[in-house]
């Protein structure tokens, strides 16, 4: 595939995505460094989530994909080609920004139209390829308002149907949501992953929301200080995590002291498998998933504190008999009560752990 | 661990290392390049200084000798020119008591009807805004013309000293002092601020003196010291009404001491610059509104 | 209706607090204005005629408005380019950092700079014993007064005039350049635009109305100009302003004080167009800053 960006790519229909490949990535600013040797593939058609708390490199190597960031050492290869030396208007990507990205001057449409202007696209195609990239985004009847007449929504599923109707071989999505209400971040991430499946189009995701993360990708990239800590499926991360850091940030984990003995954790009595590297044997902090206990008729004793109603599940907090607290979820048709005395008993499922830090 | 690799990896190369490329902003065309900048930020800025550093030079010229001398500096401190340059002495102070009475005006009159307009009456904003912005519109000289009459009456109540001017001068200088006051008061959240005082107990004077005016304070500076620059720099009104101020005084001694004439013009500029420097550090001073 | 009298008699005292300052107004803004603009209307023994208004549109007095808005046409157009390039150069640089606050300075400082003193800043650099001026002669051998000295007439307001201009320029242009949000210009690229596109397609459209409406600003700042202009000529009324001061201090003339007032009626409508133009190209500009 070449670099240049011909009217070849006219059709509408579903391309198969492009490779993208990070080898070996630095990337350091005056001070820190952002990117710390990063490695990573990603396969045409799949969608990628970096996810990590704020600081940990994710904006960093996706803009370094787009060429908006420059790169220290290292390659990045898009189809197998390395786009070092291509500028970003030549890579041919797409790219959705967090937020004011829209030009305000132009209409919804002329916004849409914008990247196939660049590619010298006649007018009257033109304007049929953009209606339909927002007809896929169901904006067709706002074709003629402006950007400050559009709520937060609207406006990101402008600027997707605008990074789209080029049919770029590879997406670059840096926290589309994270400006938005709740609800509809929940809508309008569904609304990209179907459009991304269909158009087979291989997209990089950054969020620093686990939750949108797991529920939209292919494969999430947990990173953290420039580095990847692991990369896999969002079942694979959620349940085998291979530290402590990628355990504790994706999803909810009680942090409860442990004993580590020859790979098994020792907790109240349970004796449980240890998820990922090997650790020397001591005091741990083991990590609990709030599923992965319940409440029984016996077991660890403890006392309600207070009780949430999250619509399917419960989940309830519980001062135990040592003092630490846990949350446990459970069916909503068992309803604690704060002060109620209550027994917790673990499943048994294996968990990762924290070593302690030597007292001083 | 599922599959990682699912298209074919090219082997690494040893780690190359490029020079670094042109800060991103500039490469997409947000930004110019710093040669750029420093380009014609040193050229348009080496033109401006010209004249002022032809004033400078013009203060040690020597007459039309064609050397120079440290004369027309020395002779601002002795003794005959004292009487020489009384009549410059005396406008000098007209134009420092004008600011003063204009920063007054200012303080007395406008500062508390912004905020009483902010707080009471918010309404009438754009009215006090629209007020405000008019004296750009009717400029100086034309003021002056129906001024004439006005003064010819404050002279019989007031006599026909100077300082009177500066009720001229808090019109004059409106627009900028509302500006500076009103991006303060814009900037603090008056309203439940005194809300939240008058639920502990406070009555509307309190709340005015201990709550708003120490929040007030960037504004209420920046828009006295841009007074007293417009107050020392005016002109056209104290001409055509016939008094003396600095700008006059300096325009009448020109013709006899050109040299002298530019010195104080020298330093009426310094002046300015210092004080509206002090201004702008004043405004990056002030902590942005953290996010919540 | 214990609780309504109270408040009725607050708001009648916060209503008493509004009078000091609108009587100032009333007596130092209105008054004058509606003064300067009436007396156009009478003739010096009182009685009420339109001579003053037509008087405007004698071929003198219209000439003396041609030269008022060619000057400050050309000062605005060549303050507005300088301007916007300065603004340009800037793009990029710390909000509060040291060379914005030196510039944003020197801008307020120079806007300001008016009258005498700038008179004086130019005599002493391009006048007839100007530093610029011996120099050129000296060195390059050209004597920019060979045709005439220019300085003291309307062609010579110019350079002093675009000293304050461009400043001005500065202070109203640069809010406007530093609300380009660099996604913008990053969007641009990954669409596929160059630098050149962007700034056609993007950053220019966006900018045209702030642009236009600081070079109405700058046009309105040069027409209603007076001291430079009086400290440069002394004797003369080339320009409106000028016009004005003449019918003012015209002990020769009768009759000419009332011109001024049609003299002010003429240079008020004059600034109300353009500073109406001004605020329809605000609003504008404010709409696209989100």
């Amino acid at each position: 595939m070449t670099t240049t960006l011909t009217e070849s790519r006219a059709t509408s229909a579903p391309v198969t995505g492009a490779t993208v490949q990070l080898s070996a990535v630095v990337k350091a600013f005056a001070g820190h460094t952002a990117l710390n040797s990063i490695d990573l593939n990603v396969a045409p058609g799949e969608l990628v989530a970096l996810l990590g708390p704020s600081g940990c490199g994710k904006t960093t190597a996706l803009r370094s994909i787009s060429g908006l960031e420059s790169i220290d050492s290292g390659r990045i290869l898009i189809d197998g080609e390395d786009v070092a030396d291509t500028p970003t208007n030549k890579r041919d990507i797409g790219m959705v920004f967090q937020a004011y990205s829209l030009f305000p001057h132009m209409t919804v449409l002329e916004n849409v139209e914008f990247g196939l202007k660049m590619r010298k696209v006649a007018a009257s195609r033109r304007r049929e390829r953009a209606l339909e990239s927002l007809d896929m985004v169901g904006l067709t009847k706002h074709r003629d308002r402006f950007a400050h007449q559009l709520s937060g929504g609207q406006q990101q599923r402008v600027a997707l149907a605008r990074a789209l109707v080029t049919r770029p071989r590879v997406l670059l999505l840096d926290e589309p949501l994270s400006a938005l209400d709740a609800k509809v971040r929940v809508q309008l991430r569904e609304e990209i992953r179907r459009i991304q499946t269909e158009l087979g189009i291989t997209t990089v995701f950054v969020t620093h929301d686990q939750e949108e993360a797991l529920a939209v990708a292919d494969r999430v990239a947990v990173m953290r200080d420039g580095r990847i800590e692991q990369i896999g499926t969002p079942e694979e991360l959620y349940a085998t995590p291979t530290n402590a850091f990628v355990a504790d940030f994706v999803g909810l984990s009680n942090r409860m002291p442990a004993n580590l003995i020859d790979g098994t954790v020792t907790l109240h009595g349970c004796n449980l498998n240890l998820l990922g590297d090997p650790m020397p044997d001591g005091p741990v902090i083991a990590l609990v998933r709030p599923e992965d206990m319940v409440l029984a008729a016996d077991g660890i004793a403890g006392t309600v504190i207070a009780s949430s109603f999250l619509g399917s599940l419960r989940r309830t907090r519980v001062r135990l008999s040592d003092g630490t607290v846990v949350a446990i979820q459970h069916e909503v048709e068992r309803h604690p009560l704060p002060g109620e005395p209550v027994s917790v008993r673990l499943k048994g499922a294996p968990v990762s752990a924290l070593a302690l830090k030597p007292k001083k | 661990m599922s599959a990682n690799l699912v298209a074919p990896v090219h082997p690494v190369e040893p780690t190359s290392t490029r020079t670094k490329p042109a800060n991103h902003a500039v490469r997409i065309g947000a930004e110019p390049s710093a040669l750029g900048r420093r380009l014609i930020l040193g050229i348009i800025g080496t033109i401006f200084l010209i004249p002022v550093i032809a004033m400078i030079e013009f203060t040690f010229r020597d007459g039309l000798a064609g050397s120079y001398t440290v004369v027309h500096w020395t002779g601002l401190f002795s003794e005959e020119s004292a009487r020489t340059y009384r009549g410059l002495y005396q406008a000098i102070e007209n134009s420092l008591v004008l600011a003063a009475v204009t920063v007054g005006i200012v303080l007395v009159l406008l500062l508390p009807t912004m905020v009483l307009v902010h707080m009471q009456f918010p309404r009438l904003k754009r009215t006090l805004e629209f007020i405000c912005i008019i004296p750009i519109t009717v400029p100086a000289i034309v003021l002056v013309v129906g001024l004439a009459p006005v003064y010819s009456v404050i002279v019989q109540v007031l006599g026909g000293s100077t300082w009177t001017l500066a009720f001229a001068y808090g019109i004059t200088v409106l627009p900028y002092a509302y500006r500076a006051i009103q991006s303060n008061l814009d900037a603090i959240p008056v309203k439940t601020l005194s809300e939240a005082a008058s639920t502990l107990g406070a009555g509307w004077m309190t709340v005015l003196w201990h709550v708003l005016l120490p929040n007030l304070r960037r504004g209420v500076l920046a828009a006295s010291f841009i007074s007293i620059a417009v107050v020392l720099g005016e002109f056209t009104i104290a001409s055509l009404l016939n008094r003396r101020n600095l700008q006059t005084a300096l325009l009448q001694i020109s013709q006899s001491d050109p040299w002298v004439a530019v010195i104080f013009a020298l330093f009426a500029l310094a002046l300015a610059f210092v004080l509206l420097l002090i201004i702008g550090r004043l405004g990056s001073a002030t902590p942005s509104r953290r996010k919540s | 209706m214990a609780l309504a009298k109270p408040a009725n008699r607050r708001r009648r005292l916060a209503y008493a607090g509004l009078t000091p300052f609108a009587a100032y107004v009333l007596i130092f803004l209105a008054l004058p204005t509606i003064l300067a603009v009436v007396t156009g209307f009478f003739s010096d023994d009182g009685t009420l005629t339109f001579d003053n208004v037509t008087g405007l549109f004698t071929p003198t007095i219209l000439a003396t408005f041609g030269s008022s808005f060619w000057l400050s046409g050309v000062t605005a157009v060549i303050g507005a380019v300088v301007g916007a390039l300065i603004c340009y150069a800037m793009l990029g640089t710390k909000v509060g950092g040291l060379l914005r606050t030196i510039i944003e300075s020197a801008a307020s400082v120079l806007a300001q700079f008016g009258g005498v003193m700038l008179a004086f800043a130019f005599i002493a650099t391009i006048g007839v014993q100007g530093l610029v001026t011996a120099i050129l002669r000296d060195t390059f051998g050209l004597d920019i007064f060979a045709d005439g000295v220019w300085l003291y007439q309307v062609p010579g307001l110019i350079l002093p005039y675009v000293y304050f201009q461009v400043p001005l320029m500065v202070i109203t242009f640069l809010p406007a350049l530093t609300a380009l949000r660099p996604q913008w210009a990053e969007a641009s690229a990954t669409l596929g635009g160059t630098r050149f596109a962007y700034w056609r397609h993007i950053a220019a459209p966006v900018l045209a109305p702030a642009f236009l409406g600081s070079l109405l600003l700058l046009f309105a700042n040069a027409f209603s100009s007076f001291a430079t202009a009086a400290a440069l000529i002394s004797q003369g009324s080339q320009i409106v302003s000028l016009q004005i001061r003449s019918a003012l201090v015209s002990e020769t003339v009768l009759g000419r004080e009332n011109m001024a007032g049609a003299l002010a009626l003429g240079m008020i409508v004059v600034m109300v167009v353009v500073m109406w133009a001004y605020s329809v190209l605000q609003s504008r500009t404010s709409r696209w800053q989100q």
